[in-house]
This record gives structure tokens, C-alpha cells and sequence, in this order.
């Protein structure tokens, strides 16, 4: 028992998020409990607006939580720093580089900022992690374009290069398949299913492609009203939890398809 | 970030095409000495004529080091903000930098009356115009980074930035009207840009700002690169962002504040030269990108100084002319060509 527990590597006891100001906390999601194992990849579905966006920057330590506790490697996430959640966690974000300037190559290398020291030179550590996130995203052809000749498809296999050549165990992603086709959003969810699988990285995942993550997922984070439901996508099912997640008069579950259908 | 060798000939084909440039800035002027009195003077050998010393090493060679220092800074000031506001259209002057600048010269000058006698020539020294200088920069790049901290649309940045530079001039309109003639004159040569006149310790001062913001700007380098993936990502690599931010703006207040301090405010070089380098070096490293902003910096502040001197006659045109002249269609130039801005 004690060694499953041990893998246990991303934690959230009774969260709760949103945004504080002086006057009020308006709080967007609450009672958020998960816990996560080394190497499991887990999808966060939800409708718009309900909070994923939110509880993925406190995983991040973008924002703090309003209430409740996040644990990384079973130490509170607060006791680390910056420069130590570097080097823990990596971000796929929704919006694109700064400066679309940026050769690919560039882009990957800067992952590994966390590393290098102060002028940032790439040791030949660094250029094997470089090397290895080309490899593993199909982007080695891509290396010298700049990253305002690539596709929506391709920009978001280099934004999740950059995050893998951070090499960090965790790998957190906020929706990403949107803007992207259907054979690339499964392009891209098979591709963090091979890396969770075969480098043990953990990766958590926003989207709204919620028929693929039932098949790819491990586990999943559902996020309803007045309710958020941690469990693997089959037990999910079979008690019902998608149901909730929509108004019932316009789209409904079915459960043995495992997909939304259009109420007509 | 990975970088190519191949660089290297490129900075020196530049050091030596900035070296020629230095040279011929030295003879030109209205008075032209031959390449080879200069070497010799250089040497320790002395020269033919008494005069040609003299002009060369109290007159053209502050003059040609002032514009090096100044161009390049200048350049260097510009890619800075660039990359922190990352927009391809900042710039010290757009910014109201230079304008911050100016205000704070303007008071000093136009101002010093009030204090009078004693205290106000106090005021006048070469220090006291840069401290003034810097601290104006400084304030309008507060002013300016704290509107950036609430809004996040970079072009309502820049509008505000704008109208700080006519809130500023506004102010500096307001003071000339109440001060006398030759203050008046005084500030008006200032704000046409000068590189001449500048005493050795002037350039002393100059050289000490110029080093105290590169020092700073090559510190800041590996967070300027982070920065290209904007805000959010270099916060997930474990960079501070306000402390950052605030050595970047350190820098360029520090360089922009001084220089304009000691050559007036001076046109597009800052907002030119980053665009002109990023054409010739298909890299966003700003370890790259610094030394080749700050040669090419260098290189056209000379080469405008050498045409504002106007060989072979006895004028010498406003810097700041020249700057602007040269400067603006370049960036048209690269408007067209490219259709599209990048920084």
C-alpha cells in the first residue's frame, strides 16, 4: 500500500479557485479533489467557463488557490520556489510564442532555460534533451522554419517540444487541440498518451474533445455545477457523471458510444 | 538557445567596416586631414601640423567616441524595449522616453533660474544634466510600465506613451515661455542633438552610462530570450518577472536617459537599428542580437555624424536631422519589403 502511495506525484485536497480582490473572492470552482500518479495521463473536461482554465494556472502556481491545498511530490506546491516548479513542471499554454520571430529550433532550446546558466549556453545535455523532444514530436524537419510559417498543427507539436525538452515529470496543457483538425487533435492526444506511457511523464490535459479523452485517458477530472468527479473514464460512465455536464434539451450522453449526440 | 559560429565573421566584417567608418570620420569635417597624420598621431609620432593634432584629439576624436557610444546605446535601448513590450514599434522615442528626458533638461535649465546665483549654476554641471536626463527617462518608463501592468493591449501602451511625449513637450512649452532668452537658446541647442563639444570627461560620464547599461542589458539577456515566448511561459520557467522588468528598464533608462542627456534627443535610431539588424541576422538570441545591434548602432550614428559635418565645408546640420532622415525611410523600407514587423 505505502509504494502505491508513494507514486502518488500531483494532489489537490478540497480546492477551491478563482480570483481574489481586496473586497470579495469570487470563487469559480471549489471542492477540487484529485490525485494523480507518476505516468498517468488525465483529461479536464468541462463546459466553458466552469473553471478549467483557472484551476490549471493554480496547478501552475500562476494564481493561488482561494482555498484548500495543492501537493507536488507530497510537499505543499507553496514551500516550492519558482525555479524549483521549473524544473517539476512544464506548461502548454493556448497562446502562442510572444514573438513569432522565433525559429522553431529556438523555441525548443528555451525549454531548457530552467538549466542553463546565466547567458543560457546548451551544454550537450541539453542539446539531447533538444534533440529528443524533435524526435518525439515529428518536428526535426521543422527545426529552421520561424514560427510564423507553421501551421496551427505544427505551432502546437512545437509548443509541446518546448515543454518536453523542459524535462520536467510533470507536463500540464490548456486545451491542447483547439483550432486543430480532426486528425491532428488525435494526432496530439495519441502523441501525450505515447509520452506518458513510455517516458512516465505526467500529463494533465484541458480540452472539450471529451469522445477522444475517454479513450485515451486514464483518468479524468470532470468539472459540473455543483460538482467535480475524479475517476477513470469507464467508472465515469457507468455512473452517469457526463450527463450532468450539459443541458440535457440540446446535446445527451450515450453511454454505449461514449459520445455527445444532438438532441433533435 | 542554440547559436551558429558562422557568426563570428560577421561581427568582424562589421568591427572592420565600423573601423573604416571611424577613420573616415576622423579626416572628414571642414578641416580634412589625410589617413596617414591620423595613424601617425595615433602612434604617438605627432603630427605634420600642430593644428591637426589638436582638432583631432580635443575636437573629432570625443566627438567620433560620443557618437559610437551614443548609437550604439541608443540601439541597444531600443531592441530592449522591443522585447519587453514585444512590439516591433517600441522604441525610446515612441515611448516618451527621449521626451522624459527632455522634461527633466528642460527643467534643469530653463528652470535653474529659480534657484539663482550659486545654486543654479551648481545645477548646470555636466552631472546634474544626466542625472536630470536619466531621472525623466526613468519616471516616463514608470509611468509607462505601470499603465502596462493594467492594460495588456500593447498598442493602448503605446498610444499612452505617445501622450506622455506631448504632456511632456506640453510642460517643456510651458516652461520656455516663462524663461529668459539665452536659457531659452540653450535648451533649444540641446533638443536639436549635438555630438561635438564634448569634453574628455564628458565622454567619461557618457562611457560609464554606456557600460552600466550594457552590463546590465547582457545580464538581462537570457530573461530578454525567455521573454520572446511572452509573459506567462517565462513565468513557468521560473523567471521573475517584476524584478526583470525592472533591470531591463534600469538599463534602458540608463542608456537612453544618459545619452540623451549628452547629445540631445535623438530619431529612430533606437527604433531602426534593431529592425535593420533582425534583416541580417535570422536569429531572436539576444546575445547575438546585442552585440550586432550595438555595432550597427555604432556604425550609422558615425556615418550620419561623418554627413552631418558636411565634408569639405565649413557647416555642421542638427544630428538629429540627419538621424531622422536616414532612419525613417529605412523603416519604410522595411514596411514595404517585409509587409510585416517582427521583433
Amino acid at each position: 500500500m505505502a509504494s502505491v502511495e508513494k507514486n502518488i506525484i500531483l494532489e489537490a485536497k478540497n480546492l477551491a479557485v478563482g480570483y481574489s480582490s481586496k473586497k470579495s473572492d469570487s470563487v469559480i470552482a471549489k471542492e477540487i479533489n484529485f490525485s494523480i500518479k507518476k505516468g498517468e495521463l488525465v483529461g479536464l473536461v468541462g463546459a466553458n467557463g466552469i473553471g478549467k482554465s483557472t484551476l490549471l494556472r493554480t496547478l501552475t502556481g500562476m494564481q493561488n488557490p482561494l482555498k484548500g491545498d495543492v501537493f507536488l511530490n507530497e510537499k505543499h506546491i507553496n514551500s516550492y520556489t519558482s525555479f524549483e516548479l521549473a524544473t517539476e513542471l512544464s506548461v502548454v499554454l493556448t497562446e502562442a510564442p510572444a514573438s513569432k520571430n522565433l525559429s522553431v529550433l529556438e523555441m525548443i532550446s528555451l525549454g531548457r532555460q530552467p538549466y542553463t546558466n546565466w547567458i543560457g549556453t546548451l551544454t550537450r545535455e541539453d542539446k539531447n534533451a533538444i534533440n529528443f523532444a524533435l524526435e518525439a514530436t515529428e518536428t526535426t524537419t521543422l527545426a529552421h522554419r520561424k514560427c510564423f510559417e507553421l501551421s496551427d498543427g505544427q505551432m502546437q507539436r512545437v509548443a509541446i517540444a518546448r515543454a518536453i525538452a523542459q524535462d520536467t515529470p510533470i507536463i500540464i496543457l490548456d486545451e491542447p487541440t483547439t483550432h486543430l483538425d480532426i486528425y491532428h487533435r488525435a494526432y496530439v492526444l495519441k502523441l501525450l498518451k505515447k509520452l506518458a506511457s513510455e517516458t512516465q511523464k505526467t500529463i494533465f490535459f484541458s480540452t472539450h474533445e471529451i469522445d477522444l479523452a475517454i479513450q485515451l485517458t486514464d483518468k479524468m477530472l470532470v468539472m459540473a455545477k455543483d460538482e467535480n468527479h475524479f475517476e477513470s473514464p469507464c467508472k465515469l460512465i457507468e455512473s452517469g457523471k457526463f450527463d450532468a455536464l450539459f443541458p440535457k434539451e440540446t446535446i445527451d450522453f450515450d453511454r454505449e458510444t461514449g459520445r455527445f449526440i444532438i438532441k433533435s | 538557445m542554440q547559436t551558429s559560429p558562422s557568426y563570428r565573421i560577421h561581427f568582424l566584417v562589421l568591427l572592420l567596416i565600423l573601423l573604416a567608418a571611424f577613420l573616415v570620420n576622423l579626416s572628414m569635417g571642414s578641416v580634412s586631414i589625410p589617413l596617414t597624420e591620423i595613424i601617425s598621431v595615433f602612434v604617438g609620432n605627432g603630427s605634420t601640423k600642430a593644428t591637426w593634432e589638436y582638432i583631432l584629439i580635443d575636437y573629432r576624436l570625443p566627438k567620433a567616441i560620443t557618437a559610437m557610444l551614443a548609437g550604439g546605446g541608443l540601439a541597444i535601448s531600443g531592441l530592449l524595449m522591443q522585447t519587453l513590450f514585444r512590439n516591433p514599434l517600441a522604441g525610446p522615442f515612441v515611448l516618451g522616453l527621449s521626451s522624459g528626458a527632455s522634461l527633466g533638461v528642460a527643467i534643469l535649465i530653463l528652470g535653474a533660474s529659480a534657484f539663482g546665483g550659486f545654486f543654479g549654476t551648481m545645477l548646470l554641471s555636466q552631472w546634474s544634466l544626466v542625472i536630470a536626463s536619466a531621472l525623466g527617462s526613468f519616471l516616463v518608463l514608470l509611468a509607462v510600465l505601470a499603465v502596462t501592468f493594467r492594460i495588456k493591449d500593447t498598442m493602448a501602451i503605446l498610444i499612452i506613451g505617445l501622450m506622455f511625449g506631448s504632456v511632456t513637450t506640453a510642460v517643456v512649452s510651458v516652461l520656455s515661455y516663462f524663461s529668459n532668452a539665452e536659457q531659452l537658446q540653450q535648451y533649444i541647442f540641446w533638443s536639436f542633438g549635438s555630438l561635438g563639444n564634448q569634453s574628455w570627461q564628458g565622454v567619461t560620464i557618457l562611457s560609464i552610462c554606456f557600460l552600466a547599461g550594457l552590463i546590465l542589458s547582457i545580464i538581462s539577456s537570457k530573461s530578454l530570450n525567455t521573454l520572446l515566448l511572452g509573459e506567462n511561459y517565462a513565468k513557468s520557467m521560473g523567471i521573475h518577472i517584476k524584478k526583470t522588468t525592472f533591470i531591463i528598464i534600469l538599463a534602458t533608462s540608463i542608456l537612453a536617459g544618459g545619452i540623451t542627456a549628452f547629445v540631445g534627443p535623438i530619431a529612430f535610431v533606437g527604433l531602426a537599428v534593431p529592425h535593420l539588424v533582425r534583416q541580417f541576422y535570422k536569429t531572436s538570441n539576444h546575445l547575438i542580437l546585442l552585440p550586432a545591434v550595438l555595432l550597427c548602432g555604432s556604425l550609422l550614428m558615425l556615418i550620419c555624424d561623418t554627413i552631418a559635418q558636411l565634408p569639405f565645408s565649413e557647416f555642421t546640420l542638427p544630428i538629429n536631422a540627419i538621424t531622422s532622415l536616414i532612419g525613417a525611410p529605412v523603416v519604410i523600407w522595411l514596411l514595404v519589403r517585409k509587409r510585416k514587423l517582427f521583433f
